[in-house]
């Protein structure tokens, strides 16, 4: 699997689709390490093949727009986009 | 050299290059240089993975037909500029958020998602090519919307740079 593991404070799964170009994918990255938070990421783009399309099709099932950064929190919720504020509500910090 | 393999002198001077063009046609970049030139590495990154400038912040197929509407500038800035005052990535900006009288805040996707987007659709909105009024075939630019009546597109839009490809024929 093209993911990555970030270590931290176990706060369920977290999981965050990301693109290696994307300005906004890079703040939600570096929030989550500022909040202390355990999490995967994948950077959809240097994935290929099944591997992509498995990604991509992870990302629509959350989020119908296909856009990144998409967070996954528990698999029972996503943010779409750099939404701050909501997702420092959600990591309680 | 960094991770990207995109050198430095290179991001500088395209970010010159590109500032200056948006400043010709009445566009603003964001004001926060290190976020800009990380764009502009990620622009760079996609023109040498795919051979164009996609959109980095959003997923390019590598096909340069089903992804010329997020070439940057893509068709959906000006639009977004308008309702948020910034494009998707933030490249471009309003004039309240260059002065920094307001905050950038995220852009919801506009593109259609994939599933309505194959077979182009997004990309060649159909236009039936209208019936002759004028004496010359009108094109619309796509990005920013100058029109011009004359046999062919221009080669580069004078008012945003994109290139021919990105007219559609308007009257």
């Amino acid at each position: 699997m093209g993911t990555e593991h970030v270590a931290g404070t176990n706060k369920g799964t977290v999981m965050l689709y990301a693109l290696s170009t994307c300005g906004w994918c890079a703040k939600t990255k570096d929030l989550l390490k500022e909040l202390g938070v355990a999490f995967d990421f994948a950077y959809v783009d240097l994935l290929e093949g099944t591997e992509q399309d498995d990604a991509i099709n992870q990302v629509e099932k959350w989020n119908p727009s296909g856009s990144f950064p998409t967070l996954v929190i528990d698999n029972r919720k996503s943010i779409v986009g750099f939404r701050e504020k909501e997702i420092r509500e959600v990591f309680g910090a | 050299m960094n991770d990207s393999g995109i050198r430095e002198a290179d991001i500088d001077s395209v970010y010159l290059v590109l500032k200056k063009e948006a400043e010709s046609g009445g566009y603003r970049f964001n004001p926060d240089g290190v976020f800009v030139k990380n764009l502009i590495r990620g622009l760079l990154k996609n023109e040498q993975r795919y051979g164009y400038r996609a959109c980095p912040c959003r997923l390019a197929t590598g096909r340069k037909e089903d992804d010329t509407d997020i070439i940057c500038p893509c068709d959906y800035r000006d639009p977004d500029l308008n309702d948020f005052g910034a494009c998707y990535c933030a490249l471009y900006v309003s004039a309240a958020i260059a002065q920094g009288e307001k905050k950038v805040e995220p852009v919801p996707e506009r593109r259609p998602p994939r599933s309505m987007r194959e077979k182009g659709t997004a990309v060649q909105r159909v236009f039936a090519t209208p019936a002759p009024v004028f004496s010359f075939p009108v094109w619309r630019c796509r990005v920013c919307g100058y029109l011009c009546a004359r046999e062919q597109p221009p080669g580069v839009c004078p008012i945003c740079k994109v290139t021919k490809d990105r007219f559609e024929r308007f009257a």
